[in-house]
């Protein structure tokens, strides 16, 4: 393949932002969309770089599914590489020397932002399913609340894959006067019904984990084996099939035991091992509320996307990967749709990597390519609306 | 860029009024709409198929869509721009009939630039040679042609007629210089500015630039 990326990147400026601390805000009380209030929040966040003096170039990164605060760098603590490392630093994709980069744990999660294991003031014991649910709607609430208090009024960008991506989406329809551009990655205006099967598989693994105790588990055993069998359907879904071919092939594990229902192969190997070590990082409270909040998440509100849009001006950077077929690209293509008719400045590509919907985490070369020179064009400003009036 | 623009180039740009909007299908490269950015202050937007030419199109600053024009423009709503563009790409489409119709529904005005199928060095390698032509506007072997259509620009102005589409210019290029005598036979290159037929009087206030009474598009 003959890739003509030719981002500017000064060798001598590039690298990685170094150690990084995960910081947290807490805040009174947000009503979520279900009516009910959360009190008090608190949003676990990092920031990367520094703001301008006009405040004018903040962007924000928004997480995946299993994805947290520490988007870059290393942990002071735990010396764990951030998930996005490799698009954010000096003369990365996500230029820390001109950027100021922002990015926070969803509330529902458990990564130091509000979430089912938290205490509950009112109980002094976790939440567990006494957490109100929440949406991808309030998941933004809670950042828009973050920036607020960081002093951000209009971000340059907001950026994200996956469920992160339909954060993006979710900017662009509540708030689109704070957001000057977006960047949605491998992701939908809502789920498909596929999405949700998937999902729901996860949930009912947890759910027939015998330790899960309707959701209060804390303090016991976990329902771990759940919540891994719940991690490895998902890990199945962000490979594509000639992905698993080429790092698994049909090569069996060594110290198999032939004849008996242990893991004779690699990939089988690999999902335990992606399950186990899962377990380590994540609640699985957490993971029931964040899908759930995935799958009832529609961008259009019921209706058509571009109307959704309206009240939008700002530039938009849609990317999709030919072999992910969690979030195949004809759902990418439904948002450059909207934006055609909304006439929003829209750039959509559909970048030809094999890895399947983890594309997104590992074609980094693609979107750096296409991110470096979108955020140049944004930040010079350039024509907001296509169409003008 | 220090590039002088090849002709056919500024041609087009000729016929776009400063800061319209264009949408320019099969863009390639950029090259077209990065001059009509840089010399007509336009507000552009590409529609290409090739991943690699998408990113040459970003790294020049440009709005592109990844897509196919048989499929990407039902996407657009009705005189989204004031151009829509097909330069070298309407004989690339699968069916030129109804990319062309849809193009003229999205646009205010559309500009086709096509390859002469009867310059004259082409008639003579069919003819002489029995050959199927190569030129410089041509320059495939049959092979590895992306061009799906052949087409003249004697066909292309009957092609109008049969459907009521209004030439509003016509400008044919040779290698280096407009033709103004016989160009189905000794252009290389066709260049048409067309819009869908209006009734006289609506044509010539549009001519004018002036705004058509009652219609709220204006």
């Amino acid at each position: 393949m003959s890739l003509h990326l030719t981002h500017r990147r000064s060798d001598a400026g590039l690298g990685s932002v170094g150690e990084t601390e995960t910081q947290s805000f807490t805040f009174g009380s947000l009503v979520l969309e279900s009516g009910e209030v959360l009190s008090p929040v608190t949003v676990a966040y990092e920031t990367y770089g520094s703001l301008s003096a006009r405040r004018d170039n903040a962007i924000l990164l928004c997480h995946a599914l299993s994805g947290d605060a520490h988007a870059a760098g290393s942990d002071r603590a735990t010396g764990r590489i951030g998930w996005w490392d490799s698009m954010i630093g000096p003369g990365r994709a996500f230029d820390t020397e001109r950027y100021f980069i922002i990015c926070s744990n969803v509330i529902g999660g458990c990564r130091g932002s509000s979430g089912p294991a938290s205490i509950d003031p009112a109980t002094g014991k976790p939440y567990g399913l006494d957490f109100s649910v929440v949406t991808i709607g309030d998941m933004v609430t809670a950042q828009s609340r973050l920036l607020d208090h960081l002093g951000i009024d209009r971000l340059l960008a907001v950026a994200g894959g996956s469920m992160g991506g339909m954060q993006v989406l979710e900017w662009l329809v509540s708030r689109p006067g704070r957001v000057r551009s977006a960047i949605p990655i491998a992701t939908a205006l809502c789920h498909s019904p596929q999405q949700i099967a998937f999902h729901e598989v996860g949930r009912q693994a947890i759910m027939a984990d015998p330790n899960w105790k309707d959701g209060s588990y804390y303090g016991g055993p976990l329902p771990a084996r759940g919540l891994a069998v719940a991690r490895m359907v998902g890990h199945i879904t962000y490979m594509s099939d000639l992905s698993m071919e080429r790092k698994f092939g049909r090569r069996f594990r060594e110290n198999r035991r032939p004849f008996k229902f242990t893991a004779d192969f690699e990939v089988e190997g690999y999902l335990h091992h992606r399950g186990t070590s899962f377990v380590e990082r994540f609640d699985a409270n957490s993971y029931l509320y964040i899908t759930k909040a995935m799958d009832r998440y529609d961008a259009a509100r019921g209706g058509m996307m571009h109307k959704a849009l309206a009240g939008s001006q700002a530039r938009a950077l849609v990317i999709a990967f030919r072999s992910d077929w969690l979030y195949p690209a004809h759902q990418s293509r439904e948002i450059v749709k909207a934006c055609k008719l909304a006439g929003l400045d829209a750039t959509y590509c559909e970048i030809d990597s094999t890895y399947g919907h983890d594309a997104f985490l590992l074609e980094t070369d693609e979107e750096t390519h296409l991110i470096t020179h979108f955020l140049e064009n944004v930040t010079r400003g350039r024509t907001d609306n296509i169409h003008g009036s | 860029m220090a590039v002088e623009a090849k002709l056919e180039h500024r041609t087009i740009a000729g016929l776009v009024r400063p800061g319209a909007s264009v949408l320019d299908l099969g863009c390639g490269d950029g090259t077209l709409l990065d001059l009509l950015v840089r010399e007509k202050g336009v507000r552009a937007q590409g529609l290409e198929r090739d991943e690699q030419a998408i990113y040459q199109c970003v790294a020049k600053g440009l709005s592109v869509v990844h897509g196919d024009i048989d499929t990407g423009l039902s996407e657009y709503g009705d005189r989204s721009f004031d151009y829509v563009i097909f330069d070298q790409s309407l004989q690339q489409v699968r069916q030129p009939d109804h990319a062309l119709s849809e193009a003229m529904r999205v646009g205010r005005e559309v500009i086709v630039a096509f390859p002469n199928f009867a310059y004259w060095p082409s008639r003579l390698q069919i003819c002489l040679r029995g050959r199927t032509p190569v030129t410089q506007a041509l320059p495939y072997a049959w092979y590895h042609t992306p061009n799906l259509h052949f087409l003249s620009i004697a066909d292309f102005e009957s092609f109008c007629r049969e459907r009521s589409v209004a030439v509003l210019r016509r400008v044919c290029l040779s290698k280096a210089r407009t033709v103004y005598a016989l160009p189905n036979l000794r252009a290389e290159t066709g260049i048409f500015l067309l819009a869908r037929t209006v009734a006289p009087r609506d044509q010539l206030l549009a001519r004018n630039r002036l705004p058509v009474p009652g219609n709220p598009q204006q």
